[in-house]
This record gives structure tokens, C-alpha cells and sequence, in this order.
């Protein structure tokens, strides 16, 4: 069944088109594996998957009744997150912002999903630890979490094990395996392991041919 | 000494004074983290010099109250520099920095070439120093004036504490923020006119040069030792009202010139936050 319809969708910034005309399908159950060299504009697919990308041209159409709202999404670490002076539950709970409006306040429920999501990702035992004294692999699992609080059905992935050692890495594709196949999460995940994307994926899509 | 503090507690224009400098030093951190975090704090420097400029067009109209100028000018350019570009990277990284030292070197230069032109006192090297580092404004503010920094010190308060979950996870990742739903551009946008309008106040605290180190030494200090963000947000602002009211009770009692007591301070708390966390962390 499709969860994602991309018609011929050109995204881009300034006077430059990165990704022109594409059309493709994300069906649901999906582990997309997109790999492709860099600036070829995986990247900037995913931004536009998640909503932060405006389409020049096209449309993405959400079907099955996904919503915005159900898709997480997990961007590339900045150089401002890993100094950044805030606590793990601080930066979890943000997910939730899109959702509630002006309370100063997080609810019982949210904050029980955000425990949830924690588990999922192992993180529960970091919760009061501080975001920038966390190692890589740890920042990049609370970031997970995060992206998870805001995800019901779609998990959009960049670069998740990027700078992580094999021990790391081998960890995140356990969690995200976990997710896709116990909690019936799609998985869209742009990667340049392209070895573990063959392993892991149920589809692979090479930016390289698309893109020319 | 306590004497003659009671002594000067008697007249209105010193406790104007420390109200005014409490809520202005207030709002500054309470910003300044975001600020800081966000990699702004440059522009923060650069609006301040713009607000000089504004001041110096101000004088020349002769406009009954100058904030009807300085305000909307520095509203306008913090939103064209915090706001100028739809892609948050294209802005600050590529034409940010250069577009920075222009407006701010520009706005000082224009400034000070309008106060000589134009100038109305015997003094202009002496108006001029004032402005730019605050040697009096601030014990010589009217009534209005201190009304209107209430209000909108009252304003800039209401609006970080509703939005202050909203701030943190737009501070944290814009990119996220933006794909939860959260309406970024609307948020960058209020926080470029609420850093506006500190900025205008704090020039009367102490002076068009010297805001920057309102906004970023409390932050950074309260970054040094706390670690998570609600915490860095209240020790800032805690951080930042017990500099500034040691600095103008200090200024009034040995006559020194207020902003730059107050900074002395600041600078003061950084160092002893800065020794804390070598000294806890055991490195730099």
C-alpha cells in the first residue's frame, strides 16, 4: 500500500534545483534505503519528505490517511547540538511542541510517551544526563527518541550511524530493525553504509541514477 | 557606607534606576541564551550599533520621544538580518557575518557624522560617549521613559514565559521544529523583535557598546556550570540581575560609570563560573 507519493517533485535552494522532477512511491512496511554519492541530494529529498523543504514544483501526497504530524524525522546533527546545554528529557519532550500550544507544562500522557520512546531507543537510563556530555552514539539514540515522539508511522532517517563507531552503529540498526519489524514502523533512511543498507532494507533507491 | 546608600535611595531617579537596569538585565538573559546558542550574539552586537545610529537620526528630528525612531529602525534591521533569508543556513553562514559588520559599522560611522552635522550642544564628543557607553542615561531617566521600559520589559517577560518551550525547541533544531509542525518563521520573527527591543532598552543601561556583554557574559556563565537548559535559563537571569544591581550600587557609591560597572561584574561572575567548572571537570 503507498504511504508516500512523490509527483514530479523538483525541491532546491537559492537558483539551484537538487532534485528535479522525481516520481516516486514509499509504501508502508517499507526499509528504504536511500544511498547515493554526496550532494547528489538525498538530503534535501528527506527535508522535503519531512515538511522543513518547501517543493518548487510537484506534490508529495501523504495517502492511508498519514498525517504530518505521524512522520518523525531525525536531521543530521549540527555543530550547535553538540555543545548544547540541555537534558535529555528537555530535548525528548520538544518533540511535542507541533502538538500542544501554550501550556508551560507537559501532560502525564506525554510524558509517558516520551518514556516510551526512550525505552525503544534505549536511552531511559540517560534521561537527567546532559545532552553535550553524551557520547555520539548516545546523542544520536536520544535524537531517535526524539523523532520518535513525533512519529506514529514514518521514521525519516539522515545519516543515523554517520561518525559512530561499529559497536554504535551495530546498536542503531538493532533499534531501528527493532522498530520496523515489532512496532510496524516504514523506515526511510538515507546512508552511505551502503554494506548494511543491503543487509538490513527490504528496498534500496540510488540517487546516483536518478539524479544526473 | 550603608548610610549614605539609604542617602541615595531617597531619590527617585536612583531607584528608577534600579528598576529599570533589574528588568532590562532580566530580559537580556533571558534572550542571550537563545542568542548565544543560535550563534547570534554578533548580530546582538551589530543591532546595538544600528540603535546608536538610530538615536543620532533621532536627535537631529528633534522628535519628542527618540524610542519612535530607534524602536522601529532596530526592529527592521534585526528582522532582515536574524529573518533575511527563507533557508536559516544560507543566512547566517554565507552573507551574514559580512552583512553584519556592515550594517554595524556603517549605522556607528553615520551615526557620529549626524551628531557632528547636526550637533545641538557644545559637547558632542561628550553626548556621543554617553550614548556609547552609558556613562549617565541611566540616572537620568524621566518618568515615561521608566513606564515604558516596564511595559515592555512586562511584554518581553509574558511572551518567554508562553513561548518558552517553543523557543527551546526551535533554539535546539529548526529543521525539527519546522517538520513537528512548529511555525518557525513566525517564531524567528518574534524572537528578531524581541531582541530588538532589549537591545534599545539595555542601550540606555549601559550604553550602545557595552549591550552585547549584557546578553552574552550572564548566559555563558550560567552555560559554564549548569546543564540543562531550563537551569542555564534561571541562572542566567539570576546571574545577570545581581551584576547589574552590584554594578549601579557600586557605580553610585564610588562614582563610577554604570555600564561599564555592570559589565565589570559580569566579567567578574564569568571568571569565578569559568575557575567552578575547571576545577569540578577538571579541563578547560
Amino acid at each position: 500500500m503507498t504511504l508516500l507519493k512523490c509527483r514530479n517533485l523538483t525541491l532546491g535552494y537559492g537558483n539551484k534545483n537538487v532534485v528535479e522532477n522525481l516520481d516516486y512511491e514509499i509504501h508502508s512496511g517499507d526499509y528504504l534505503c536511500i544511498i547515493g554519492k554526496n550532494g547528489c541530494g538525498k538530503t534535501t529529498f528527506l527535508r522535503g519528505l519531512a515538511g522543513v523543504l518547501r517543493p518548487r514544483a510537484g506534490k508529495i501526497d501523504l495517502c492511508e490517511n498519514l498525517k504530518r504530524k505521524e512522520i518523525g524525522y531525525l536531521p543530521q546533527m549540527t555543530t550547535t547540538q553538540k555543545d548544547f546545554p540541555a537534558s535529555v528529557e528537555e530535548i525528548v519532550l520538544s518533540a511535542f511542541q507541533g502538538k500542544s500550544l501554550l501550556l508551560p507544562f507537559y501532560g502525564k500522557s506525554l510524558r509517558k510517551r516520551a518514556s516510551e520512546c526512550l525505552e525503544l531507543t534505549r536511552t531511559e537510563n540517560l534521561r537527567k544526563e546532559c545532552f553535550r556530555e553524551l557520547s555520539g552514539g548516545q546523542k544520536q539514540r536520544v535524537l531517535l527518541a526524539r523523532a520518535l515522539c513525533a512519529a506514529e508511522r514514518l521514521l525519516l532517517l539522515d545519516e543515523p550511524v554517520t561518525g559512530l563507531d561499529p559497536e554504535s552503529s551495530q546498536n542503531m540498526y538493532n533499534i531501528i530493525k527493532n522498530l520496523h519489524e515489532n512496532r510496524n514502523m516504514t523506515i526511510v533512511m538515507v546512508t552511505h553504509d551502503v554494506e548494511a543498507a543491503q543487509k538490513h532494507a527490504t528496498r534500496m533507491l540510488n540517487f546516483n541514477e536518478i539524479v544526473q | 557606607m550603608l548610610d549614605k546608600l539609604f542617602f541615595y535611595l531617597d531619590f527617585p531617579f536612583v531607584r528608577y534606576a534600579i528598576i529599570v537596569g533589574t528588568l532590562i538585565s532580566l530580559c537580556s538573559s533571558l534572550l542571550g541564551v537563545t542568542l548565544v546558542l543560535k550563534r547570534y550574539s554578533y548580530i546582538g552586537d551589530g543591532l546595538s550599533h544600528v540603535a546608536f545610529g538610530a538615536l543620532a537620526i533621532a536627535a537631529v528630528l528633534k522628535v519628542s520621544n527618540n524610542m519612535l525612531i530607534i524602536l522601529p529602525v532596530t526592529i527592521a534591521v534585526a528582522i532582515l538580518l536574524l529573518c533575511g533569508s527563507k533557508d536559516s543556513r544560507a543566512c547566517v553562514k554565507i552573507r551574514g557575518d559580512a552583512a553584519i559588520a556592515m550594517v554595524s559599522a556603517g549605522a556607528l560611522a553615520m551615526g557620529y557624522l549626524l551628531m557632528n552635522i547636526f550637533s545641538s550642544s557644545a559637547n558632542v564628543a561628550g553626548d556621543v560617549c554617553t550614548t556609547l557607553f552609558g556613562s549617565m542615561s541611566i540616572l537620568t531617566l524621566k518618568p515615561t521613559d521608566v513606564y515604558l521600559c516596564m511595559i515592555l520589559s512586562a511584554t518581553v517577560l509574558v511572551i518567554f514565559i508562553l513561548f518558552y518551550h517553543k523557543i527551546f525547541a526551535i533554539t535546539f533544531d529548526e529543521n525539527f521544529a519546522r517538520a513537528t509542525g512548529v511555525n518557525v518563521s513566525a517564531f524567528n520573527l518574534l524572537i528578531a523583535i524581541i531582541i530588538a527591543v532589549i537591545i534599545v532598552l539595555a542601550m540606555n543601561l549601559v550604553g550602545a557598546l557595552l549591550v552585547s556583554a549584557l546578553i552574552v557574559f550572564p548566559s555563558l556563565s550560567a552555560m559554564r556550570i549548569f546543564k540543562s537548559f531550563f537551569s542555564v535559563t534561571i541562572a542566567a537571569a539570576v546571574i545577570s540581575v545581581i551584576c547589574s544591581l552590584t554594578g549601579i550600587l557600586v557605580a553610585i557609591l564610588a562614582g563610577t560609570p554604570v555600564g561599564s560597572t555592570i559589565v565589570a561584574a559580569d566579567i567578574l561572575v564569568f571568571f569565578i563560573s569559568y575557575i567552578t567548572s575547571f576545577i569540578r571537570n577538571g579541563r578547560m
